[in-house]
């Protein structure tokens, strides 16, 4: 039932912020602030507790008949890669909850609702391991998202919730139709309706349907990760967005479309990932320069924070397709410390955007001074981001580069250039914002001790992440091996 | 009727009505028992009409409560629109128990007649009166239209009920009976006017514009619904759904109907022509899942329309509630900023709005699921991508319609009092969206043993 808690509790929590945020806005962030920090410890304390079975197997804890007809079951289950992703989600809820305490004045309660919705959604998510019920937290995950940029973004924020809306629903689609297409081809094969996961792995399947059925899911989780060229929602809604709004998308939004790749593409339709790898795999290394070249080339503060996502992805993208050990550890690696450091960069993005009300790098420059907290913080997620040895990205980014060489020498060296390519745009966004000569005489407010210790906590995990990253791998090792024994089930 | 000739009063009409539906609906039960039965040759009264009966006979009560509230203060006389709906209900009935050509049309023309009354009922306003008559002249041109065509199909297969259609059907490939084919298209067209697909649609928004709001959620439910029942039966009972072309020209049709309903909202400003466009879409929706046929076509053409009862009843619900005092809530500036000033109807109407667009825990996003996986389950693998991408092309105007509801108000307007009946109405149906959003399963039952003898 614990893992029904991970969802119910946000979702619950949502209402009771909204009923009693009409009466005082506080009461709602702190029932939002403390339903994160419980799930956070439910997270951290089901990680601690299968630390030495390290999931071999999977968490199986909750089978509800749904839809017996249909073979719908409210199956939830845990492995180690949804634990790391849950344990992220609540960390950077309770983040996106600290971050919203001052910024968000308008309806606090409404928005703390969609906050913890979309908590509760990605929950789902991460958790569902029957098909429909995927689909369903899927869906779900978007209406909260989408009210969080419309009522609280900045000044674009309906063209980009709209375009974000559409480009996930239509993908969203896609799959659907994808999925019915397997469940179809299951029963035709097996005469079993059922939505399983683990029943639907190793369905038999001819090449070309299973190709079709692939792409129909590789769509839905390529808009989301993002894959160029299904990537241009992406800028629009990360620069629209409160900040709140901001870290969740980039934090954990994108990495429910790379978690749908690890755990469906590949595993369910192994000869047709393994014939569209290259494709796949170069699309990720156009990712990562094409993301790199827009990322250097923005004036806008925070739309190039969400460049650099598409960046960072395209390293995830490479890693998952490459499919050895070192690869997929890499991806998640980096999926886990893209997360925290973007997440970072936008929280830093936010304070300065509250600050002084803009976020044009041409009326920045010589904040040094002024706010030396807030700068040291920036430059220390900038080198996280461009890969700075010792910090979190830089493990991911290596471990991906190295089981990507095993597969494919010049894949390797273009996804090296993009290391390189990200050095241009963190440093770019440093000088262009911190450094320099203080030609406006800022008077801003540096970090407040909430703010603060925000960013302490974030860097205090990179560096963990950066420098003893073994417990994480540890962990999300067994369950990256089940994942490829199930798709090694029908290789030849 | 006899009540109002006696003595008007609008409460005691209202409450006749509604309570007479309510018996009606109660004595399904004790129907079911003695069930199916053929009453006449013209009228099969089995699970599937029950069913069906039931759902209009919801509809209407529903209808009655969101009327009181909206005719209460239209002044002038009021009695006879309950008098109109009563027998419009009765041609309904008729229509989805229909197993013969002729019941059909006479349900048709019962509801049809009375549905001219009830569209231009509040006559002393130009819009109504010009949408009940570009109604009465279409409807009767296309009443026209369908008999001719029954009259060929007569000729051709020698019986008028959908049994003996089907025996007397000429076999494929056969020349001889070529007046079938102009038979066929007459029938579609009659049926395809009645349900607003393309390219017989250029009635709707008209006519749910000018229409007073619970009228236009009559005609958008109760009538499109039991026209959908009578077409699913009358093709499927008479085998002339996989007959030859027509097979093809229900493709088109969806297709079409699919394509324009959501480009052509695209534009639109009025909240009642967008619902309109929208309906067309979805009844194009609905022929993916009558083209898919076979055991899960009948099931997910029920469940479909059951969820499309309660969404466009719940959307119309609130356009009704919303208007007052000769002021029709139907653009787009009524709806600013709406979920802050009454945060209830607000919220109501998005989760009618996110049914519509098929989101996850509202009936609409199951209906959507039964009608892909009927279309994947017959392999309409153009027709269902058709759908998805026509879905996403729609999803631009619903959140227009969400967009504006929540933008943030200028000023605090006091906000009138709602008539009690229509929140109650509203009330229900929010709560069955969203249970059959999360709980089909006893419904998702129900279907399968109505759907079990067609298909």
């Amino acid at each position: 039932m614990i893992l029904l808690w991970l969802i119910l509790l946000p979702f619950a929590a949502g209402v009771a912020a909204w009923i009693a945020g009409r009466r005082s806005p506080m009461a709602a962030r702190w029932i939002a602030l403390v339903t994160m920090v419980a799930g956070f410890l439910i997270t951290v304390w089901l990680w601690s507790a299968n630390r030495q079975s390290g999931f071999r197997i999977w968490f199986d804890d909750l089978n509800w008949s749904w839809l017996p007809a249909w073979g719908i079951h409210f199956h939830l289950a845990m492995d180690g890669l949804s634990v790391l992703l849950l344990a992220l989600l609540f960390f950077l809820g309770l983040v996106s909850v600290l971050v919203s305490w001052t910024e968000i004045q308008y309806q606090v309660g409404f928005f703390h609702l969609n906050l913890l919705w979309i908590v509760a959604g990605i929950a789902g998510v991460f958790l569902a391991v029957d098909l429909f019920l995927f689909y369903f937290a899927w869906e779900l995950m978007l209406i909260p998202m989408y009210f969080l940029i419309a009522i609280w973004g900045h000044e674009n924020r309906r063209y980009a919730a709209v375009k974000f809306f559409i480009f996930t629903q239509l993908s969203g689609l896609l799959m659907l139709i994808a999925i019915l297409s397997l469940y179809f081809a299951h029963h035709t094969a097996t005469g079993v309706y059922t939505f399983e996961y683990g029943e639907l792995l190793g369905t038999p399947l001819a090449p070309a349907t299973e190709m079709w059925i692939m792409l129909g899911f590789f769509t839905a989780f390529a808009v989301k990760l993002p894959v160029v060229p299904l990537h241009t929602w992406l800028p629009d809604a990360h620069t629209e967005a409160p900040t709140a709004g901001s870290v969740i998308l980039a934090g954990l939004l994108l990495k429910t479309g790379a978690y749908g790749m690890i755990r469906f593409v590949v595993p369910l339709f192994p000869d047709a990932a393994h014939r569209f790898a290259p494709v796949a795999m170069w699309l990720g290394v156009v990712g990562i320069l094409y993301g790199a070249f827009l990322a250097f080339s923005q004036n806008d503060l925070k739309r190039l924070v969400a460049c650099t996502s598409v960046s960072h992805l395209g390293f995830v993208l490479l890693g998952i397709f490459a499919w050895n050990s070192l690869a997929l550890e890499g991806a998640v690696v980096t999926m886990i410390a893209h997360g925290i450091s973007t997440g970072a960069l936008f929280v830093i993005v936010g304070a300065l955007q509250e600050r002084i009300h803009t976020r044009d790098m041409g009326q920045m420059g010589g904040l040094w001074a002024a706010v030396p907290r807030l700068s040291g913080a920036a430059l220390f997620f900038a080198l996280a981001s461009l890969g700075l040895p010792g910090l979190g990205d830089f493990v991911g980014e290596f471990l991906v580069l190295l089981g990507t060489y095993a597969v494919s020498v010049p894949m390797a060296a273009w996804g090296t250039i993009g290391v390189l390519a990200a050095t241009f745009y963190a440093l770019r966004m440093v000088q262009g914002a911190f450094f320099g000569p203080d030609t406006r005489g800022w008077r801003i407010a540096d970090l407040a001790p909430r703010e603060g210790f925000t960013m302490a906590v974030m860097i205090g995990v990179l560096l963990w992440l950066g420098l003893y990253p073994r417990p994480v791998l540890e962990m999300f090792r067994p369950s990256m091996t089940n994942v490829q024994t199930y798709a090694s089930r029908r290789l030849p | 009727m006899l009540a109002v000739a006696i003595h008007r009063r609008h409460v005691v009409t209202a409450i006749l009505s509604y309570t007479g539906l309510g018996v009606a609906f109660a004595s399904l039960w004790t129907a079911q028992a003695v069930t199916p039965r053929q009453v006449t040759p013209l009228l099969t009264v089995d699970g599937y009409a029950l069913f069906y009966m039931g759902l209009i006979l919801a509809a209407s009560m529903a209808f009655v409560l969101l009327a009181y509230g909206y005719f209460e203060n239209s002044g002038g006389h009021r009695d006879e629109l309950y008098i109109l709906m009563l027998v419009a209900t009765l041609g309904s009935l008729v229509l989805v128990a229909s197993s013969h050509l002729v019941s059909l049309f006479l349900g048709l023309e019962l509801l049809s007649v009375s549905l001219y009354g009830m569209i231009s009922y509040l006559h002393t306003r130009p819009l109504p009166l010009e949408a009940g008559l570009k109604y009465l002249v279409l409807a009767a041109a296309s009443a026209a239209f369908l008999l001719f065509g029954m009259a060929l199909v007569y000729f051709v297969t020698g019986a008028m009920d959908f049994a003996g259609i089907a025996a007397g059907l000429p076999a494929a490939g056969t020349d001889e009976h070529w007046l079938l084919w102009p038979g066929m298209a007459l029938i579609v067209t009659g049926f395809g006017f009645k349900l607003a697909l393309v390219p017989f649609h250029l009635w709707t928004p008209d006519v749910y514009e000018g229409a007073p709001a619970p009228v236009t959620a009559f005609v958008a439910t109760v009538s499109k619904g039991a026209m959908f029942a009578a077409l699913l039966r009358f093709f499927y009972a008479s085998g002339a759904h996989a007959y030859g072309p027509v097979f093809v020209v229900f493709d088109v049709i969806a297709i079409a109907s699919m394509f324009a309903g959501n480009i052509l909202a695209l534009m639109q400003t009025n909240v009642k022509r967008i619902l309109a466009y929208s309906s067309i879409a979805h009844l194009g929706y609905l022929l993916v899942a009558f083209q898919a046929a076979g055991v899960l076509g009948a099931q997910a053409v029920t469940f479909y329309l059951v969820a499309y009862f309660v969404t466009i009843m719940g959307a119309f619900g609130v356009v009704t509630v919303l208007s007052h005092d000769g002021h029709e809530a139907d653009s787009l500036e009524d709806y600013r900023g709406l979920f802050w000033r009454r945060p209830a109807l607000g919220a109501i109407f998005t989760g009618m709005l996110l049914s519509l667009a098929g989101i996850p825990l509202t009936a609409g996003f199951i209906g959507k699921f039964y009608v892909v996986a009927a279309g994947a389950s017959s392999a309409l693998w153009a027709l269902i991508v058709i759908l998805a991408v026509s879905s996403a092309i729609g999803l631009y105007y619903y959140l227009r319609v969400l967009v504006v509801m929540y933008d943030r108000p200028a000023e605090a307007v006091a906000q009138p009092a709602l008539v009690p009946a229509g929140g109650v109405a509203l009330g229900v149906l929010a709560v069955l969206l969203v249970w059959l959003g999360v709980f089909p399963g006893p419904l998702l039952a129900a279907i399968r043993q109505v759907a079990a003898g067609l298909g």
